[in-house]
Formats: C-alpha cells, structure tokens, sequence
C-alpha cells in the first residue's frame, strides 16, 4: 500500500538523485583532464544511482522488486569507486600527466613519444 | 483512499537520464585520451542500469530488474579489464592521443 509519505520520500530521492546524474554529466563535460573528470563522475554516479535506486525501493516496498533493487544499491557502492580506482591507477601508471594551472590549459595529456 | 502514482516522474527521470547518456557519449567520442574513453563508457553503463531499473517499474514487468543486475555486474567487468589491459601496457599506439 503506498502512502502519500512513501510517494513523496520516493519522488523527492528520485529527483535528487537525476540532479546528481546532471552534476556528473557536466563535471564528464566540462572538465579540464581526465583526474579531474573522474573525481567528479565516479562520486556523483554512485551518489545519484544510489539515491535513485534508494527512492525505488523506498516506491516498491519490500516484498517484491525492492529486494532486488538493494542488491543494485549494494553492487553500485562496491563496484563504482573500485573501476574508478583502478582506472586512475592505469591512467597514472602509463604516464598521464594531471592537468596544472601553470602549464597550458590545454594540457593533461600523455607525453608525445 | 487515493492512489500515488509515481509512473510519470519515472518515464521524465528515465528520458533526463538517456539525454545525459548521450551528452557522455561525446566525450568518449571526443575525449582526448584513452581512459577519457574507458570512463565515459563505465559512466553510460552506470546510467544505462538505472535506465533499466526505471523501465521496468514504470511497465510493470520484473524481468527489466534482473536484466539490470547482468548488465551492471558486465559493466563494472568491462570497466576493470579495461584499465587493467592498459595498465599492463596492451592497448597503446594509436590510441593515446
């Protein structure tokens, strides 16, 4: 049975969650090097999947999809800051150079060779 | 009692986060250096799973979950081989830059 509580915590944890997807999309888009790009994506894309999924098993209740959908919860929150962190770890071991302010803004790119 | 439908919000959020999907698109299109790339496709993934999560709530059809399980725990696979394969040094060459 879903109460006008259970629609509003839903509805409102759903709506957050899309405005951190935006925040991630943007920090994706706007930038300047592929560290920065990725501290801002793996957060935000945990935090808005997490809070979406959290409002639609909040909206599902637990018997039924909800059970499921904490197993997601779960798999996000393990496996989001892991490939992020492996990712930088392979991008600062080939030699990709973080982006400085003192240098070209159009830096952060791998050394010519 | 009145009855709380959620299905519309669910069908915005669903075409708010296919929109941001194909705004990150252009950067693994676009992006300068390879793990550009590698992370603009685990952060498509990531959207596509809640995607998938959306659709079958808003239709009512269980299965979408399940599917959504598959395809997080293969994109999460993906992400890791893939930095994994650059990191010991296999995809380089004309890929870098």
């Amino acid at each position: 049975m879903l109460t006008a509580l259970h629609a509003l915590l839903a509805g409102f944890l759903v709506i957050a969650g899309a405005a951190f997807f935006f925040v991630g999309t943007m920090g994706l888009l706007r930038f300047p090097d592929f560290y920065t790009r990725v501290h801002a994506v793996t957060k935000c894309d945990a935090l808005g999947a997490g809070l979406v999924l959290l409002g639609l098993a909040i909206w599902s209740g637990p018997d039924g999809e909800g059970v499921r959908i904490v197993a997601l919860i779960a798999l996000i929150l393990v496996s989001s800051p892991t490939a992020g962190h492996a990712l930088a770890r392979a991008a600062f071991r080939t030699g990709l150079k973080p982006w400085t302010r003192e240098e070209t803004r159009q830096g952060g790119g791998y050394e010519s060779d | 009692m009145t009855e709380w439908s959620l299905i519309p919000l669910f069908w915005g959020v669903l075409i708010f986060l296919l929109v941001n999907a194909f705004a990150c698109l252009w950067r693994g299109l676009a992006g300068p250096t390879l793990p550009d790339r590698i992370l603009a496709a685990n952060v498509i993934g990531t959207k596509t799973m809640v995607v998938l999560v959306l659709l079958g709530l808003a239709r009512e059809q269980g299965i979408w979950l399940d599917v959504a399980l598959v395809y997080g725990l293969l994109s999460f696979t993906v992400t890791l081989v893939a930095s994994r394969l650059l990191e010991t040094g296999r995809l380089k060459g004309a890929w870098r830059q």
